[in-house]
């Protein structure tokens, strides 16, 4: 384990610049923008979960006073099969088709056409006047009936991918994946215990404050300019570019604030649309999606079905695990059952293992990303499976998987050997911390479960530009949704050594700063900071070749120390030091501007570990559930700025113990959502949690200068399960399902 | 000789064989006798990410393979 660093800057917790913008109301979120005549762009939606498009005519609309602009699916180009790059969401073709529906409409609410006009009402009342003539089909809502081989198919050429052999015949399961190790029956034979079930969670929604929204105008060459909330700029304007058959340079993306993502504002919905109907209509759009809209159209996390099986010594070591996941992608394949197969086990060294992952079409919105996606699903159903291990045993929870931990040198499920990793460090802190220690309160239940998540580099850039006083400029392309720019300041003043208020950083557009990829994967203060710091040495190679010129040395005999150029140990010169500020002042005579940058694809983002536990109680009268403390331990490898570490911890634990304990979709026979509203599709708030109690450890990332690990994931996967103990714990009923909403526990109560 | 592994879902890509071991300097040669070996593996491989030494690589061009170096293929993982 590397020695911990004391730095100056890194480490401190400073008030996020942007803060005063947001609560004063002066940050421009997605819907703020406007432009002089502007148009407003609504999206008409199936009535239909499954149905075949027989016919879309808009020319009544376009003929109404107001409207300017109609287009429906017949108005974008066919678009080929492939990826976006980067976190695209899915294959472009369909990620095209979810845009706008052609031939079939996959859920209820499908985008199928869509106008522009000079006002919201009159937009609503041209969607009546579009004509659409459906030919319903029967929905495939559940995600068991969908796999088997007589179900009503969402696409006909849909054959299951990653078999042995091309199949015969189309399914509904887009793909299938396997990991395995090991000799699972003789695993098996060797348990003392055996504990097997199968666990069901439906569809959540990420929670998102703001919903999607953009202004697209495309000038009179043709070129096109869109203001939106995302989490990726760059990767919206290529998505735009390829559903639209633009030109990426004909596109200028530029990211608004974001009033929250977690995974969901990865990918296009309204963009692609705003930019046809501002092109077909001479003048800027704007669409702004309504909170219905959001939770009817838009990519939730997918419900999934889980079995596992896990066998183990009386000693506690797990000798075999088997597990089977079938998760929803919604309309287009690309659920994220894959990571959740990889995730499942990482926590753990397991000789002997099986998973099964199957990604499964079903008639509800297409899924998209939800922070640490495909993990909490799995790795709910084998931490609640885990947990009933420890009871047939009589072993502590924390002591049962300290047995079984991974550290540095386990071969992870999914291939590699770990590097340094601080699971282990995150199970010895919570046994030793004082919410752990103390005794469960009267009437309540203890739930323990870990978490984990790989973490991404992928491509980054930055630029740090000198002012003739010495200030710095940070220029970088990731919208910051969890205080990045505090964090990206933190890394350049401390690289640079000077103090972080000299420091200011701006998101860039995508024609003012290099390419990056999406704020998401938790790999921007790993990736996009390295890129910060690699431009910081870059100006600080130029600035001591900038003094030595000034004192006539060679470059080699200059250092840099505490934000000046010095003289390097052993070299006689009587010179004053340079600082940035005096170095910048005299950059006219030294070779002008100072300017330094860096491009990289990161490599080596650091896996994290999480342990959580929690004090629930549950009233036997109602069924509610009252979260009396909840405390989250993770290893951050090193804390940039501990407050947003917490803030990322509490807001991870907040969504998961919603997840547990109230959030689903909820929809009816025919496939419509019933609870498309923040009244009925419950996410916990303030008043109905705790302070989160947050650790931070820190087991530094090798791969990175200040040890940074992604943070932003892990905290959500270990709550649904420390629910679900917590409250196995309290009442002695296992309930197997989420989330443990009133009715849910009341029913298994009374069968108790 | 380096070792080098293959998922599941590559497996058809490869003939079915989950393991081999080669003689490589760095990764972009590795992929050039992938391809010799099994062509059209190049492109399934080109959308996958992978692990030389326990480093998980999404887009690895010419990092170094020595001849006790374990490689894995793996999926990409994005994130939220």
């Amino acid at each position: 384990m590397a020695e911990a660093v004391d730095y100056r800057y890194v480490g401190t917790s400073p008030v996020r610049p942007d803060g005063v913008d947001k609560v004063t109301g002066r940050a421009q979120f997605g819907a703020d923008q406007n432009l002089p005549n502007m148009l407003h762009g609504s999206v008409l939606r199936s009535p239909h979960a499954h149905a075949r498009i027989k016919s879309v005519d808009v020319s009544k609309a376009l003929a109404m006073d107001g409207v300017h602009a109609a287009v429906s699916g017949a108005d974008f180009p066919s678009v080929q099969s492939g990826e976006v790059g980067g976190e695209g969401g899915g294959d472009v073709a369909d990620i095209a088709k979810n845009v706008m529906a052609r031939d079939k409409a996959l859920y209820h609410g499908h985008a199928v056409a869509a106008v522009a006009a000079t006002s919201v009402e009159i937009a609503e009342r041209a969607l009546d006047a579009i004509e659409v003539e459906y030919e319903p089909l029967p929905p495939v809502l559940d995600v068991v009936e969908a796999m088997a081989p007589d179900a009503t198919l969402l696409d006909d050429n849909c054959f299951t991918k990653n078999l042995p052999e091309k199949p015969d015949k189309p399914s509904n399961i887009a793909s299938v994946m396997v990991l395995a190790r090991g000799d699972l029956d003789a695993g098996f034979e060797q348990a003392d215990v055996v504990v097997e079930g199968e666990y069901r969670i439906p569809m959540a929604h990420q929670g998102y404050i703001e919903p999607h929204a953009c202004t697209a105008t495309v000038n009179e060459e043709g070129k096109a300019t869109v203001w939106c909330c995302t989490q990726g700029h760059f990767e919206f304007r290529a998505m735009t570019s390829k559903i639209l058959n633009w030109k990426i340079g004909d596109l200028k993306f530029i990211a608004s604030e974001i009033g929250g993502g977690f995974g969901g504002k990865t990918v296009v919905y309204l963009e692609p649309v705003a930019v046809l109907l501002s092109k077909h209509a001479g003048r800027p759009v704007k669409m702004v999606m309504s909170r219905e809209e959001v939770f009817r159209a838009t990519g939730p996390t997918s419900g999934s079905v889980c079995r596992v099986k896990i066998g183990a010594q009386n000693d506690g070591k797990i000798t075999a695990a088997k597990a089977w996941l079938a998760y929803e992608a919604g309309a287009f394949a690309g659920a994220p059952v894959m990571p959740g197969a990889m995730s499942i086990f990482a926590p753990y060294e397991i000789e002997n293992f099986l998973v099964e992952g199957h990604d499964v079409l079903v008639n509800k919105p297409k899924v998209a990303a939800y922070r640490a996606p495909g993990a909490p699903q799995a790795m709910h159903a084998f931490e609640v499976a885990l947990d009933d291990i420890a009871r047939q045993i009589g072993m502590d929870p924390l002591d049962l998987r300290m047995v079984n931990a991974a550290d540095e040198g386990t071969q992870a499920p999914y291939g590699p050997k770990f590097p340094a990793i601080g699971f282990k460090a995150c199970i010895e802190a919570a046994k030793k911390h004082p919410n752990y220690t103390k005794p469960v309160p009267e009437g309540a239940g203890r739930g323990v479960a870990a978490g984990f998540w790989f973490n991404i580099g992928m491509q980054s850039s930055a630029e740090v530009r000198i002012n003739e006083d010495g200030t710095v400029i940070v220029m970088e392309g990731n919208p910051d949704i969890g205080g990045s720019r505090a964090s990206m300041g933190l890394m350049a003043a401390e690289t640079l050594g000077v103090p972080y208020e000299q420091v200011k950083t701006y998101i860039g557009d995508t024609e003012s700063t290099g390419f990056c990829n999406v704020t998401g994967g938790s790999r921007t203060t790993f990736a996009t900071g390295l890129a910060v710091v690699q431009a910081c040495e870059d100006i600080i190679a130029q600035c001591k070749s900038r003094a030595a010129a000034t004192w006539g040395m060679d470059d080699d005999q200059v250092e840099w120390q505490d934000g000046q150029a010095v003289p390097a140990p052993g070299v006689n010169a009587d010179v004053s030091p340079l600082s940035l500020a005096d170095i910048a002042a005299s950059a006219p005579k030294t070779g002008g501007p100072i300017l330094g940058r860096a491009s990289l694809n990161a490599q080596g983002a650091g896996a994290s570990f999480s342990v959580n536990f929690g004090d629930l109680k549950v009233d036997p009268e109602t069924g509610a559930v009252e979260v009396l403390s909840f405390t989250g331990i993770q290893d951050a490898g090193k804390a940039i700025h501990p407050a947003f570490v917490e803030g990322q911890m509490q807001g991870g634990a907040a969504q998961g113990l919603g997840w547990a304990l109230n959030e689903e979709y909820i929809y009816d026979a025919d496939g419509v959502m019933e609870n498309a509203g923040f009244l009925d599709y419950r996410v916990p708030v303030a008043s109905d949690l705790p302070m989160i109690d947050t650790q931070i450890v820190e087991v530094p990332n090798p791969s990175h200068p200040y040890g940074v690990r992604g943070v932003g994931e892990t905290p959500i996967v270990a709550p649904l399960a420390v629910a679900s103990n917590a409250v196995r714990d309290a009442t002695g009923v296992r309930i197997n399902d989420l989330p443990l909403s009133p009715p849910r526990i009341l029913a298994a109560l009374s069968n108790d | 000789m380096a070792k080098v592994v293959f998922p599941d879902h590559l497996l058809a890509h490869t003939g079915g064989e989950r393991e081999i071991e080669v003689a490589v300097a760095n990764y972009r040669d590795l992929l050039t006798i992938l391809e010799k070996r099994w062509p059209g593996v190049r492109e399934p491989l080109n959308k996958a990410a992978v692990a030389i030494d326990g480093q998980i690589y999404q887009d690895a061009f010419l990092e170094p393979i020595g001849a006790d170096s374990e490689v894995f293929f793996m999926s990409r993982i994005e994130g939220g």
